[in-house]
């Protein structure tokens, strides 16, 4: 698949980002190499689930992906609109070690309305994923008025 | 003498340290609301620093997903009969709606089947009282008695 990133695009999701709490709270941060889009989540002490272990917290890595899909939607529509998370579904290969973690996303179909995502997060390994997550998401239509009542999307 | 309380008793009675033993449970503020048998109700508060949409002041769907996972684990080890080492096999989450701003967010997981190996879990986050609305629907797997050797993580993979 081919996509064409506008740099403009790549400066408002540092924006998006920037504006985000909650990708604050992670500390997760996205790094452009050409089009080929990466989050990083730097270690720290307080994403830990499994202190015994230790390992990272299951929801930490699976919130990682799943900014990580919104944000390479938001790159490969580069309409400026935010998507929204319908579901997702993810697979636990490896626990988290408390070391970094990376991940990458692929749209698999860039739809009218619906995206479909696939993410993938590793860390001592690129071929050795920890976790993989796929997806679905909420296109922000400017027109295609709601048909459902009491829909707020 | 009564014979000795089950083991989803004692992690009743003993339930604000399975939160303080988290760091990420605790960085949420995570709080467990009750555990019985085989299930499980915590809650996490809204926060300014957990907000995922600035418009709109809604908390990231992110810690709705830990939430739910870290709840799904709590009902697992509640229909256990003694402590084992679990690990999540997969998650999956709908999303049915945005919570509301400034609402305190409480999931309710219930492990329906426990296997020697394999624990299925269900649960719903609210984000009130109606619990025809929730906002988010979660299936969970988790494997039991895998290895947990004190700090096994510390070392890279083979």
């Amino acid at each position: 698949m081919s996509e064409t990133v506008n740099p403009v695009s790549v400066v408002d999701l540092k924006a998006l980002f920037e504006r985000v709490p909650y990708a604050k709270f992670l500390g997760v941060s996205f790094e452009l190499k050409g089009d080929e889009l990466t989050a990083v989540l730097p270690f720290k002490q307080s994403l830990i689930g499994n202190p015994v272990l230790p390992a990272l917290h299951g929801g930490v890595v699976g919130a990682m992906m799943e900014l990580t899909a919104v944000a390479q939607i938001f790159l490969t529509q580069n309409t400026g609109k935010v998507p929204k998370t319908i579901d997702i579904s993810i697979d636990y290969l490896r626990s988290g070690r408390p070391v970094d973690t990376f991940a990458r996303a692929h749209v698999t179909k860039l739809g009218r309305r619906i995206a479909n995502v696939r993410v993938e997060a590793w860390q001592h390994n690129r071929a050795d994923p920890i976790a993989a997550l796929h997806g679905h998401f909420l296109l922000q239509a400017s027109e295609a008025p709601s048909i459902v009542a009491g829909d707020q999307s | 003498m009564s014979e000795q309380p089950a083991f989803w008793e004692m992690m009743a009675q003993n339930a604000s340290m399975m939160i303080a033993g988290t760091p990420q449970a605790q960085a949420l503020g995570m709080r467990i609301v009750s555990i019985g048998q085989a299930r499980a109700v915590v809650e996490v508060d809204w926060r300014e620093d957990l907000v995922g949409d600035p418009e709109t002041g809604v908390i990231a769907s992110g810690v709705v997903t830990t939430l739910l996972d870290n709840t799904c684990g709590v009902a697992a080890f509640a229909a256990l009969k003694e402590a084992t080492s679990t690990a999540t096999l997969d998650l999956r989450i709908d999303y049915m709606r945005p919570a509301k701003k400034g609402a305190t967010i409480r999931a309710d997981a219930q492990c329906y089947r426990m296997t020697r190996s394999v624990a299925f879990v269900r649960a719903f986050a609210f984000d009130g009282e109606d619990e025809t609305d929730p906002v988010a629907a979660a299936q969970a797997a988790f494997m039991m008695g895998t290895s947990s050797k004190f700090g096994q993580n510390r070392k890279a993979p083979r």
